[in-house]
């Protein structure tokens, strides 16, 4: 059987190894769901303009992105962003600029569903009262499409943070890489991914349930 | 971009068991292939079965039980269980040390997907009106009997767009495989990209192999769906009256 022994995890090796990488797995999250519900946005209202020059590309980029394996669209942006930006960088700012541009496909496909859900009426009063087409989104469609898809969004975000796991292909030192290092710093392997996936659980299974517990909320307002 | 193109890399000799790159490519997209589909039947088995134990009512601890399953395997990472399955799980049961990582990349694939596939059987089989299970239950049927005869063709029937994007993510995720070197798209990507210096080459080779394969899963699901389409239903009214 095993003989599991944790007693390595004394605070030197958390605030060395640990900590660390949960910063930044927790920062690459927050940061691509900004970016990505910002772009993801913008290329929602791409493919509802009705204008076929933003139509196409729009539609190009967001089958294009989620016909990919995310693991080959991590190792593509690490070989072309410093191609982009004309300079080296590290594997964390490239998992930043790909994490956004990945998720901005799938936020995209959130937020359209949320823009189509709002009512025709609901424009039409924007039209009535004399708005652009900038303000009634603004003011009207995007508020009331954000805080229906509120719930989806959140559990993309799960989805998001656990993908962040996938920066291993490019090096960068995420939660699951601090967790690993620290096991093979000990020769403790099996304690250290135990670990790892006792946290992640922790973690997301707390932030899918409170996702629940708002949902009930929306669902009553509403 | 610096460089120019240099598609003959395809056509150079890797020294190995295939005489080209390109030969080794197809090779490695025979893997990805091999890993997704088992593991996708693997999933269809195990995540049936889970979702079933979710809609008996009258059994909490069998509702209980798959609750459980479906929750530990969906929040945690496909490669932290990889990771589980390769170091953790062999430690536990010495007779699975004999496994090549190919074998536990498709439990560990086969088991996070059916937590998914499990959730939308279940809830497949709750969209059911709940006459049809008391018909069936009125019909003298077993418990078995009326899932077999009543709910399941039909849940299995309504379900089947989410379970085409399924398919298509158990295909993007058998990427994950890289890390415990299974020789599948993504390990080719990595390990030739820099063994030859030309990764952008090799990166689209495999990338359109990716894309292929989502195309083909989702002619290939249409085609079912279109053969299992439920008369009568307004989804299934797609023209032709």
């Amino acid at each position: 059987m095993l003989n599991l022994d944790f007693s390595f995890y004394n605070w030197d090796v958390i605030s060395n190894f640990i900590l660390k990488g949960i910063g930044f797995s927790i920062t690459l999250t927050i940061v691509a769901t900004i970016g990505g519900v910002f772009f993801g946005t913008l290329l929602a209202l791409m493919r509802l303009s009705g204008k076929k020059v933003l139509i196409a590309p729009a539609t190009f980029y967001v089958n294009g992105m989620r016909s990919i394996p995310l693991v080959m669209v991590i190792l593509w942006f690490f070989l072309l962003v410093p191609f982009m930006i004309g300079r080296p960088i590290g594997a964390e700012v490239s998992a930043y600029v790909t994490f956004i541009a990945f998720e901005a496909a799938y936020f995209s496909e959130i937020m359209r569903a949320g823009i189509q859900s709002i009512s025709r009426g609901q424009v039409n009063a924007g039209m009535a009262v004399g708005m652009t087409y900038g303000q009634n989104m603004r003011l009207i469609v995007l508020p009331q499409a954000f805080r229906n898809m509120l719930p989806v969004l959140l559990t993309q975000t799960i989805v998001l943070f656990q993908d962040t796991s996938l920066v291993y292909a490019i090096g960068a030192y995420d939660m699951l890489k601090g967790f690993e290092t620290a096991g093979k710093n000990y020769g403790r392997p099996i304690e250290a991914y135990l670990l790892a996936a006792l946290i992640y659980f922790i973690i997301c299974f707390a932030l899918s349930f409170s996702v629940k517990q708002l949902h009930k909320k929306i669902a009553i307002i509403r | 971009m610096g460089s120019s193109w240099d598609w003959e890399v395809f056509l150079r000799d890797p020294g190995g068991a295939d005489p080209t790159y390109w030969q080794w490519m197809l090779s490695c997209w025979g893997w990805t292939v091999s890993v997704s589909l088992l593991a996708l039947i693997l999933a269809l088995v195990v995540g049936t079965g889970i979702g079933i134990l979710r809609t008996l009512q009258d059994r909490p601890m069998l509702v209980r039980l798959g609750t459980i399953w479906v929750e530990a395997f969906r929040n945690v990472p496909l490669l932290v269980q990889i990771f589980l399955w390769y170091h953790v799980v062999p430690a536990i049961f010495p007779a699975m040390k004999s496994f090549s990582s190919f074998v536990l990349v498709v439990l560990a694939l086969g088991f996070f997907t059916s937590a998914r596939i499990a959730e939308q059987v279940r809830s497949g089989i709750q969209t059911l009106p709940r006459g049809q299970r008391y018909a069936g239950m009125a019909m003298g049927f077993t418990t078995p009997q009326y899932y077999r005869y009543v709910l399941l063709p039909m849940a299995f029937r309504i379900i089947i767009p989410p379970l085409t994007s399924e398919a298509m993510n158990i295909f993007k995720n058998s990427s994950v495989a890289f890390a415990v070197s299974v020789t599948e798209l993504t390990w080719f990507a990595i390990q030739v990209g820099e063994e030859t210096s030309r990764p952008i080459e090799i990166y689209f080779g495999v990338t359109a192999l990716y894309v292929i394969s989502a195309f083909a899963i989702n002619r290939i699901m249409a085609v079912i769906e279109k053969r299992t389409r439920i008369p009568g239903l307004v989804a299934a009214s797609g023209g032709g009256h």
